[in-house]
């Protein structure tokens, strides 16, 4: 097999307000179920020291890492060369349950902005509050930046990692670009 | 004539010169001028030319409300029309063009309409050009279009670059004005996060011009500290330069900051549109003083009194030598103070009033020596570009001239309609106030938010409110009100105090004078942008237009960019009066957003360019780039028409993509078909349910064509579904249906068999799929190796997992060609290299590429149908011959009952054939086969259409399907389809399977 390319071959810039890195390849995989069950618990972190999230939230440790999708749905974070590790540990710890666990890695892209600016470039895109006192580290936001899906957590209070679709990752880069472009500072938060 | 004044100009930085050309002509004004501004100094009072009668015009406002001096700004990819100078800030190297006239300013021919004015009512174009119809469409309109508008359209591409930006906070402050500085401080005391907008540079809206003390301090001081206080305030945010456009549903607004206009050399966006989320909203949105209707009020140099005052005090600049100042109220004597402080000469203060004694504001006029004229009125403006005089009459009477005094202003004071178009934009009510004879918001009935209470509370003049004193107590009430409805416990602290003014009351004056006669009322201008006269709205009146908004049509009153800022609260006094009714029986007509115009560039933000659109690319994308693809869009997605090769038409590399599938190898990027995984132990009910065809027998390994209806039986989708194990499914979709199909899964589970145990994902772009297509297909796969592929293994319609080439893929053998085919995915992250792989061992297989093109004439030439194309929201699987593949077993499917309606059912319901054109010729794609007879509206009956149409290289020939009436009743029968260029072409109905009808070629 050759090695996995992500959707942008890992392209960055830092012309403008934040620097804007596309990151490689990360595993990641839906899970479907009952989020309150220990099936679903243990399928999502065992083997980790991660816990549960919240709604609106992710547990992120490393590569590892579980977000809240919506009240049936998480999303399972993990090394790309874990995923098919971690859905036979899955699929066997929910043998016999309803539920879902389904490889997602290769259909999306990551993509981190950094800087102290990046709050407000990430704001001039996705309609959510990101003000240092509404959205902090451990929280995670299904939205959308401008015309398409997207998903983000905070890495730490200055750096933002977006998950969106892999064909629409060149439009996501293109557009933190023009977000970020010099002299379109906000100072808002 | 206007000049700069020697001192003055608090706005003003006396060091910077800038200079600016007005119609090519060089002048010079000062940093923190506005265009308007330095356009006075410069002795240009003259600026446009209006609407209709390409009347002259000049500055008569200072502010947004300004409805004439709208200019030609910038050149090239700056270039805009429509510029208001009143709020164009001066920055050195600005060009600015005047607009509606020809061939000059000066000089207009279109003036000509201004004598014509008499036989130009109300309506004219209505009357005048219905008859006889069909010279309105090619005569008229075209004339009467080219004739209309004022700037002229841009032509380059817009040079800047636009934003938008989600701002979330408690408490909005729209208005930085000393009611909106008061309001917010109230309100963040509370510790609520405020957001201030204020739409000019400058805050304390007009206080430091109209003067006054606050707690002992000039109101300037006083607005200085607070702005100060405030921006140190961590929960505060200042934001100048910004207009509150539009307050919309659940506390939503839109703010528009020009953050480029005035410095064009900054780098950065021009404009940025704030979205933004407020618990509550305030509007401290002050108020803008009314024109009086006189005989010639249009003249340049009859200006808001207001705003002479605001050229005086923050420009230093003189509109006129010599200002006669007309009135009804105690404010315009501001202005004959300021002008004579200023040093120059007012000859007659005009007040329309009889009082019974001195107002305050009289005595200090006359202390000062001016001539205070109670009772009396213009009577009309001497002057044509320029005022020259007044002619002086009583208001009570019907104009007989008294006097004539000569000046070369006049300051008119109407009193003034608070701005409650913010508080009205989301259906606050307004109340009529009959003391200050204006609407002013009815706080009772504020905008309504999703918790039922209003979410938005006016202060200052903007609620009505136009004393200092009480102005600074409002707006601590409305502070307090707004952060306690955005959930923060007010802390009380007391208004400052202001000295109060002592203002006696305005008296209203709807027409001056009072008994003016038809010809006095044709040259009192209401709408000076649209040329709307008193004369022209009592016409409406009397011609039956009575309710306000037919009114507002019919005439063009407050319909022009300025949205009637000035015209309209004069407009409806004018109308009730000439039906006789009271002011609030007339009523508004409705305020909508945006308060001023905004820039389409600012709406668009960051959309254009390479963001315009998001285009989806598949893990090949680049490849298919780098090798001739000609791009075809299909939904966002752009998938390869056809590669061509150099010296190659589009159709040639067509032509020779079919032939090598059909005679070797082609390859097809099917990334972009939908997958969607479906799996529970009701996964196999649902997609019974889903389909028109049976899906629970299917065996794992194997896969199955199906068919999607909607509830209504109409066809939405097809692909093939492949059963993973006992109670997993993966469902293709078309290219375009993957979001809606998946969408349409989860709406069905969630609503309807909520308590189905089936879950769904959309795993589209996990992998990278591929068809090898082509007799040459199964030696390509041997080659890379790592599972048996061969017919035994792996059979038409099975699927199986594996490796080839060391990828780990899973092989689809299914066709929409008629070719022995396999679709292989692979995980996205390897497609492009699957790919290379599979070119290098087709290399001497003849594999090639294949695009879009390609892939619809395999399939139209084996008669497959094609969402879309076949289909287009009225076809069922019925009228496509498709009866095989809906299940008569099943007791239901979506679509089931639908598809039992009669009409449904009717046997002349139009059915799918092959067509056979006589010539060989390819038939017009969508064209009509014609009937006897013409229909009820006189067109050819028609008896069938093409729903696809190629040049099939196979047959040679051209091929195509369309849907016939009893059409596979009627094989070999000759149809005629008309084209468009009148000629005809004959075809015949045919099966749609043009190429191998057994299918043997798939099957080997």
């Amino acid at each position: 097999m050759s090695e996995p390319v992500s959707a942008l071959h890992g392209i960055s810039d830092d012309h403008g307000l934040v620097r804007i890195t596309e990151l490689g390849p990360r595993g990641m995989i839906t899970l479907r179920g009952d989020l309150a069950s220990s099936a679903i618990k243990k399928a999502a972190t065992k083997g980790t020291d991660l816990s549960l999230p919240g709604p609106g939230q992710a547990v992120l440790s490393g590569d590892d890492g579980v977000a809240w999708m919506s009240p049936d749905e998480l999303l399972v974070m993990c090394a790309y060369d874990d995923v098919q590790a971690r859905l036979a540990r899955m699929t066997k710890a929910t043998q016999g349950k309803h539920a879902l666990a389904v490889n997602v890695s290769d259909a999306r892209a990551v993509i981190e902005v950094s800087g102290t600016r990046a709050r407000e470039v990430v704001a001039k895109l996705a309609p959510v509050d990101l003000s240092p006192d509404a959205f902090t580290p451990g929280m995670f936001r299904r939205t959308r930046m401008a015309q398409v899906a997207a998903a983000f957590w905070m890495h730490d209070d200055t750096t933002f990692r977006i998950i969106c679709f892999r064909s629409q990752a060149r439009y996501v880069f293109d557009l933190l670009k023009v977000a970020a472009q010099p002299g379109s500072e906000v100072d808002y938060f | 004539m206007s000049t700069r004044l020697a001192t003055g100009g608090r706005l003003l930085s006396k060091d910077k010169a800038l200079s600016f050309t007005f119609n090519g002509r060089r002048l010079r004004g000062f940093s923190g001028d506005t265009l308007a501004s330095a356009l006075l100094a410069n002795d240009q009072m003259l600026v446009g030319r209006s609407f209709k009668y390409h009347r002259p015009r000049g500055i008569v406002a200072s502010g947004a409300e300004e409805p004439n001096g709208l200019v030609n700004m910038g050149e090239g990819g700056r270039f805009e029309p429509n510029q208001r100078i009143t709020t164009t800030e001066l920055f050195d190297g600005l060009t600015a063009t005047s607009q509606n006239h020809w061939p000059s300013l000066d000089f207009d021919v279109g003036a000509i309409n201004s004598k014509l004015a008499r036989f130009l009512p109300a309506g004219f174009y209505y009357k005048m050009f219905i008859h006889p119809r069909p010279l309105w469409k090619h005569v008229y309109e075209p004339i009467i279009r080219r004739s209309a508008g004022l700037g002229r359209a841009p032509t380059a591409p817009d040079a800047d670059t636009y934003e938008h930006f989600h701002a979330f906070c408690d408490v909005l402050v729209i208005g930085g004005g000393v009611a909106g500085l008061q309001a917010a401080k109230a309100a963040a005391r509370s510790g609520a996060r405020v957001l201030v907008l204020e739409q000019t540079p400058h805050w304390g809206g007009r206080a430091p011009v109209d003067g006054g003390t606050v707690d002992g301090k000039p109101v300037d001081k006083f607005v200085e500290e607070l702005v100060s206080e405030l921006a140190d305030m961590p929960n505060v945010t200042l934001r100048n330069r910004t207009m509150g456009a539009g307050v919309y549903d659940h506390g939503y607004v839109l703010g528009y900051e020009q953050l480029g206009d005035h410095a064009p050399e900054k780098p950065g966006p021009r404009h940025r549109l704030w979205r933004i989320r407020a618990g509550h909203v305030l509007t401290a949105t002050g108020a803008i003083e009314r024109p009086l209707p006189f005989a010639g009020n249009d003249v340049p140099g009859v200006m808001l009194a207001s705003a002479v005052r605001d050229y005086v005090v923050n420009y230093g600049v003189s509109p006129g030598d010599r200002t006669v100042v007309v009135t009804n109220n105690d404010n315009a004597y501001l202005t004959a103070i300021a002008l004579k402080y200023a040093g120059l000469s007012v000859p007659a203060i005009l007040d329309a009033r009889v009082l019974p004694t001195d107002s305050p504001a009289m005595e200090q006029a006359k202390a000062l020596g001016i001539r205070v004229l109670m009772g009396h009125a213009v009577s009309s403006v001497k002057g044509g570009k320029r005022v020259t005089g007044v002619a002086v009459c009583s208001q009570s009477g019907e104009g007989a001239v008294l006097e004539e005094i000569a000046c070369d202003v006049v300051a008119m004071s109407g009193g003034w309609s608070p701005v409650v178009h913010l508080w009205s934009h989301c259906g606050g009510k307004l109340l009529w106030d009959e003391t200050q004879a204006h609407f002013r918001p009815d706080v009772d009935k504020a905008p309504i938010g999703a918790d039922g209470h209003g979410f938005v509370t006016p202060a200052g003049c903007a609620n009505g409110v136009m004393q200092l004193d009480a102005i600074l107590a409002d707006a601590v009430q409305a502070g307090e009100i707004a952060c306690a409805a955005a959930g923060f416990r007010a802390r009380h602290s007391d208004a400052p105090t202001a000295e109060p003014s002592g203002e006696t009351p305005m008296t209203p004056v709807w027409m001056m004078p009072q008994g003016a006669g038809i010809k006095l009322r044709s040259k009192a201008w209401l709408d000076y942008q649209n040329d709307v006269k008193v004369s022209d709205v009592q016409l409406a009146a009397q011609e039956g237009f009575e309710s306000v908004e037919h009114a507002k049509r019919y005439t063009t009153l407050g319909m022009a960019t300025d949205q009637g800022k000035l015209s309209n609260i004069n407009g409806l006094a004018t109308l009730a009066a000439a039906r006789n009714v009271a002011i609030p029986q007339v009523g508004t007509t409705t305020f909508r957003p945006p308060y001023t115009p905004i820039s389409m560039g600012a709406i668009g933000g960051e959309a254009r360019g390479d963001v315009f659109q998001p285009l989806r690319r598949t893990p090949m994308h680049d490849w298919h780039a780098a090798n001739g693809a000609e791009w075809e869009p299909v939904g966002h997605w752009r998938r390869p028409y056809a590669y061509r090769r150099s010296g190659e038409s589009t159709h040639e590399a067509v032509m020779r993509e079919v032939r090598n599938t059909r005679d070797k190898l082609g390859l097809l990027d099917a990334s972009t078909l939908g997958k969607i995984v479906v799996k529970g132990p009701d996964a196999p009910r649902f997609l019974d349910m889903l389909y028109t065809n049976m899906m629970s027998t299917l065996k794992p390994g194997k896969c199955r064509y199906g068919l999607m209806c909607s509830e209504n039986g109409f066809l939405i989708d097809d692909g093939v579904v492949a059963r993973i194990d006992d109670d997993t499914f993966l469902c293709h979709t078309t290219t375009g249906g993957a979001e809606r199909i998946h969408q349409h899964m989860e709406e069905w589970l969630q609503t309807e068999w909520w308590d189905w145990k089936v879950h769904v994902a959309n795993v589209t772009e996990q992998y990278a799929q591929i068809a090898v297509v082509g007799p040459n297909a199964r030696t390509a796969l041997e080659r890379l190796g790592g599972m048996d592929v061969g017919k035994d293994a792996l059979g038409f319609m099975d699927w199986a997992e594996g490796t080839l080439g060391g990828f780990a893929v899973r092989v689809y053998r299914i066709s929409f060609s008629g070719e022995l085919s396999y679709e292989i995915a692979v995980d996205a992250s390897h497609g492009q290299a699957f790919w290379d792989a599979l070119m290098v061992v087709g290399a001497d297989l003849g594999a090639m590429p294949y695009g879009t093109e390609c892939l619809h004439i395999l399939r139209a030439e084996k008669g497959f149908i094609m969402i879309g194309d076949e289909t287009d929201g009225t076809v069922i699987p019925q009228d496509l011959g498709l009866d095989w593949a809906i299940s008569k077993k099943k007791e239901d499917y979506l679509g089931k009952r639908a598809q039992a309606r009669s009409h449904m059912a009717d046997p002349t319901r139009w059915k799918l054939v092959g067509l056979e054109t006589e010539d060989g010729s390819v038939l017009p794609d969508g064209a009509y086969a014609v009937a006897a007879g013409e229909n009820a509206n006189g067109q050819r009956n028609t008896q069938g259409r093409v729903t696809s149409t190629y040049h099939s290289p196979t047959l040679d020939r051209g091929i195509a399907m369309g849907l016939v009436l009893h059409g596979p009743d009627r094989m070999g029968e000759v149809l005629e389809f008309p084209r468009l260029d009148g000629t005809t072409v004959k075809a015949k109905i045919v099966s749609p399977v043009f190429y191998d009808p057994q299918g043997e070629k798939q099957n080997v």
